[in-house]
């Protein structure tokens, strides 16, 4: 399982990359796999607001549809539009191209109810 | 297989309608159809061939043991289908009782006298032959639960369901506005009672339950849990699937359960027809009759029947008429023919069979639950995914051994589960050959894992990529 | 008589290998308290005897009575080869097609049928079937507040009333406000619709023909509806297809109907069919099962059940719906008719049922009753002198089935009668009926 350094994440396997007041936002290695091939994916508008630990997208595959938590609150600035044609790179590459949204990070003390790497690895090893 | 769209040929003419015995009319061009409809233009033999054929790509229970866990796919007798054939029932428009009551009698006779034998089958003291299907009659259970409680003024917003539930109880319950509690399955296969006891409280409006449950467990406790149900005044209400396990053996209206559904479509033998048409009737004990859907078919003096519409409690109408009478018919017909010991026969053998496959398949197959079933076992494929080999592998091999596969990744609590429900009217040479088959299942994926990951093999099309299905929508031809 | 094929040694051999001594050894877990306080049911007959005593009772229904009656249901005629292609049991023993690969037969056909429905309704996707025109309407009613996320409905006056009385049952415990129109024969009262509709409207319930076979274009009121961001149901009567302005040539957003006059016989009550299609950017809130074409490993077409993560089955509490069954024998039917019917024939026999129709109507005006709707399609209300039930009444005793008196449904509509006419009314018949329902109305 690939869990890249400098990331933050969270218990329902969502991550987030932060560079000054922004934030991407994706779902972990584990959380595709798990998911199957991606099928659909919905986002939110640019302009939503979503808040921490809240479903603001879902993820379709041919086994299920999960909700995406967010890992911490903020506006929606950028969606990743590549996503309605190639739901696919969610699995082939969920930590880079497979990207869901970034948004403008409205209370950075939110990171501290997130995990880093090397917890969410102890994490998973717990659960799975 | 080509599409009766892609068989057309322009001025191919299929029927031929009466002549015009009147004048023609003009309709204005306001309202008329710009384009004329692009259906297929084809005789009436190349409609025969193409449909016979297509009949002839489908695994059935005519052709096929199908186990198909909590579907129930027994033998869908022929008798049924002639009754519902009969000219005195075929052509009854069902607006007549509105007119002249005396013109449906036998019609009316038939879906009452099959209520009553449904309300001795279950223990309850009314049905509705309205709803018309399984999850159909969940919803309508669940309105009634409802109605009963606005009636007395209790305000209740939670349902609760353990997590080996049909996936229709909980999608029900939502639908009806209610917030589902999940209870979590123990370890010997029932509905946590700890935990449902934790978590019962007095805003639960109803406990939803199959009994057996859908690991094919018969759950002992089960009159305590009504018992506590009732205590904080919450409804039973019974998932009737797996009837098929328990039929005079036990009643649901005996053991505590106020409502039950029933699936004419597994357990009377009507046939699935491919995904349906069903019925879903629901039976409830007498404090939930006057909430009952309207119209009501009551007895008047002696053998008259008249419908009910002043029933101010009603929920009101759930379906159009009095519910798919032809199916339930079929189920009126086969409850004669198999009569008091004809049914309790085949819970009977439905339980022997599924036993005897249990037993003889547990050495190669995880067992999740090592007990006695009822109707349905359910084994898990994680013993053979050591050599990657899953379910949908085991599935797809067995298709190409002439079976239907069972049903498999339900319930969800089971991981890889295959779950086996092979019904009281198959034989013991077919259980045989099956187990047999399941047997060798299991050696191939411990030595020959790849044989299991290609098929099917022989049937008309091969794996199918759903993942393309579900990503490049095809849902219609397109000229 | 239970289809059960052991023998006795067959099932002492099987109770050997399980390790009980009996069969009543393994409902242990069935304690004696929890057994059945009565089982009383009659014993089992044999088919010659059950057959004899059912027959009995069907002798008990007037089933030759000629129809004049529509509300929703018809009397149309259904080819032989329906019933055949529709009797074989490798399609009617068959269950859900969940393993496509040996379900081809039954897939396709389903893959068929959606077609054939966009074909009719001019619309983009259609499901599998839903189990009648009525739960049909209250799915798209669902469907409508999903897509919306509003909780307004406007249903307008000619709307089904036991479609509308489903709906209310339906929606009880929802938070929804739901403006019901007052009952109108005529076309949608554009005036009445538009005083209700607004930004929190999620839907607009038409229908066409109306419940009283009142046709119109209701075009106009579907681009009003968009503007406000609301969405248009249409409900509708397949024949009138063949003739009359499709909903999807108006605009409309989900298209639902009774699809029992495709080849479904009356069978007072049901089974029936009912069916729904939609716009291609809804696809993923549409209700029911989707069949979809795809390619198998080898790149040969073949057809799935899709978008199954939207059902009951998968998403459990957050399913688009709890359908599980749909009407598939019937849609087997439905497009089983179709094909044999084809382009020409479904034009044609459209067409029929228009002339008949208004042929009857205009030897009723000549004998004096008042049509009360027009244009119309094969169904129209007349208002007779008297109770339109108690005419009714008498009809039956002459062998026709007039029509539905609305006083049934509707107060202050006692003396109103629903007539329908199809193309299984010969000129002699309609001319017969007249006749006799003016003898009626004068006893």
């Amino acid at each position: 399982m690939h869990i890249p350094e400098g990331l933050f994440y969270t218990k329902e396997h969502e991550w987030i990359k932060i560079e000054n007041n922004l934030g991407e936002i994706g779902i972990t290695d584990y959380a595709q796999n798990a998911l199957g091939d991606v099928t659909f994916v919905e986002l939110p508008k640019i302009g939503d607001k979503i808040k921490q630990f809240e479903p603001f997208a879902s993820i379709e595959s041919v086994k299920a549809v999960s909700d995406v938590y967010a890992p911490m609150s903020g506006k929606v600035i950028k969606i990743n539009e590549k996503l309605s044609t190639s739901p696919e790179l969610i699995n082939k590459s969920p930590y880079e191209e497979g990207w869901l949204i970034v948004i403008e990070i409205a209370d950075k003390k939110e990171k501290e109810n997130l995990m880093s790497a090397k917890d969410y690895k102890k994490y998973l090893e717990e659960i799975v | 297989m080509q599409l009766i769209f892609e068989k057309s040929k322009k001025g191919r003419k299929g029927i031929k309608l009466p002549d015009l015995d009147v004048a023609q009319e003009e309709i204005s061009e306001k309202y008329k159809r710009e384009k004329a409809p692009n259906l297929p233009e084809v005789s009436e033999l190349d409609v025969i061939r193409h449909f016979t054929k297509l009949s002839q790509l489908n695994f059935s229970i005519d052709t096929h043991f199908y186990p198909l866990g909590s579907c129930t796919m027994k033998y869908n007798p022929k008798f049924a289908e002639q009754i519902a054939n009969l000219e005195g029932f075929l052509n009854l428009h069902p607006f007549l009782p509105y007119i002249l009551e005396d013109t449906v009698q036998g019609a009316l006779e038939i879906i009452y006298k099959t209520e009553r034998l449904l309300c001795e089958i279950t223990g309850m003291d009314a049905f509705t032959m309205a709803p018309l299907a399984g999850a159909h009659g969940e919803l309508t259970g669940l309105l009634l639960i409802s109605a009963f409680h606005k009636h007395y003024g209790k305000k209740k917003k939670y349902v609760i369901v353990p997590d080996s539930s049909h996936g229709t109880n909980p999608a029900s319950a939502t639908v009806c506005g209610y917030d589902v509690i999940v209870i979590p399955t123990d370890k010997d296969g029932c509905m946590d009672l700890n935990i449902y006891k934790e978590k019962l409280n007095e805003e639960v409006a109803a406990i939803m339950l199959t009994c057996p449950n859908t690991l094919g467990l018969f759950n002992p406790h089960i009159k305590e849990i009504a018992d506590l149900a009732h205590k904080a005044g919450a409804l039973m209400y019974y998932d009737g699937a797996n009837l098929n396990a328990i039929m005079g053996k036990m009643r649901p209206g005996d053991i505590g359960f106020d409502i039950v559904h029933l699936n004419l479509h597994k357990t009377f033998a009507t046939p699935h027809g491919g995904g349906g048409p069903g019925a879903g009737p629901v039976g409830v004990k007498k404090e939930l009759v006057k909430f009952l859907p309207i119209p009501r078919i009551i007895k008047k003096g002696n053998e008259s029947f008249t419908l009910k519409f002043d029933c101010p409690d009603s929920i009101g109408y759930i379906s159009p008429f009095y519910g798919n009478f032809i199916v339930i018919l079929k189920a009126y017909a086969y409850i004669l023919l198999l009569g008091k010991s004809g049914l309790m026969a085949v819970s009977e053998h439905a339980v022997l069979n599924a036993n005897y496959i249990r037993v003889r398949l547990k050495d190669y197959y995880d067992l999740p639950y090592d007990r006695i079933c009822m109707h349905e076992c359910v084994f898990s494929a994680k013993k053979q995914a050591k050599n990657g080999v899953r379910a949908i592998d085991i599935a797809k091999y067995l298709i190409d051994k002439g079976f239907h596969p069972p049903t498999v990744y339900f319930p969800t609590i089971v991981k890889e589960a295959l779950m086996i429900e092979p019904t009281e009217t198959e034989s013991k040479e077919t259980l045989d050959r099956f187990i047999e088959t399941m047997i060798e299942i299991a050696r191939l994926a411990e030595k020959k894992p790849q044989i299991l990951k290609n098929a099917p093999l022989t049937t008309p099309v091969k794996r199918l990529d759903e993942v393309k299905a579900a990503r490049d929508l095809d849902l219609r031809w397109k000229p | 008589m239970s289809y059960i094929p052991h023998t006795q040694e067959e099932v002492e051999e099987m109770l050997k290998i399980i390790g009980v001594s009996s069969i009543e050894e393994l409902f242990v877990d069935i304690g004696e308290e929890l057994r059945p306080k009565s089982f009383n049911l009659p014993e089992g007959k044999s088919e010659f005897e059950v057959k004899e005593d059912i027959k009995k009772i069907s002798q008990k229904n007037n089933y030759s009575l000629i129809y004049f009656l529509g509300g929703g249901v018809y009397d149309h005629y259904i080819p032989a080869i329906v019933d055949t292609l529709s009797s074989r049991s490798e399609f009617y023993t068959a269950y859900t097609p969940y393993q496509p690969e040996c379900s081809q037969g039954i897939l396709q056909t389903m893959y068929e049928y959606q077609t054939a429905i966009c074909i009719l309704t001019d619309m983009d996707i259609a499901n599998a079937s839903l189990y009648d025109g009525g739960t049909a309407l209250c799915e798209a009613v669902m469907m409508a507040l999903r897509i919306t996320e509003r909780k307004k409905i406007i249903i307008d006056g000619g709307i089904n009333p036991i479609y509308q009385k489903m709906l209310f049952t339906y929606t009880a415990n929802l938070p929804l406000e739901i403006i019901k129109l007052p009952p109108n024969i005529g076309q949608a009262d554009r005036d009445k619709i538009y005083k209700h509709l607004d930004e929190k409207t999620a839907a607009i319930i038409l229908q066409n023909p109306n419940f009283f076979g009142t046709i119109d274009d209701h075009t106009d009121i579907i681009e009003k509806a968009h503007s406000f961001g609301a969405l248009v149901i249409e409900s509708v009567y397949p024949i009138s297809l063949g003739l009359i302005k499709t909903p999807g040539a108006m605009g409309a957003d989900i298209v639902v109907g009774e699809g029992q006059s495709l080849g479904i016989p009356l069978a007072f009550g049901g089974p029936y069919l009912g069916f729904l299609a939609c716009k291609e950017k809804f696809v993923r809130k549409m209700p029911g099962r989707i069949v979809g074409a795809t390619v198998d490993k080898e790149g040969k077409r073949g057809f799935v059940l899709t978008l199954q993560t939207r059902e009951q089955h998968i998403r459990r509490q957050k399913a688009t719906s709890n359908i599980c069954t749909n009407a598939a024998l019937c849609a087997l039917r439905a497009i089983i008719y179709l094909s044999i019917l084809g382009k020409e024939g479904f034009i044609e026999l459209a067409k029929l049922n228009y002339y008949k129709s208004e042929f009857t109507k205009k030897k009723l005006r000549e004998i004096g009753i008042e049509i009360i709707n027009s244009p119309t399609f094969n169904e129209f209300v007349v208002y007779l002198k008297k109770d339109a039930n108690e005419i009714a009444k008498i009809m039956i005793d002459k062998g026709f089935v007039a029509g539905l008196p609305l006083g049934n449904f509707y107060k202050g509509m006692e003396n109103y009668l629903l007539i329908a006419v199809t193309e299984k009314r010969k000129k002699e018949e309609i001319l017969n009926f007249v006749e006799t329902l003016k003898d009626a109305i004068n006893l």
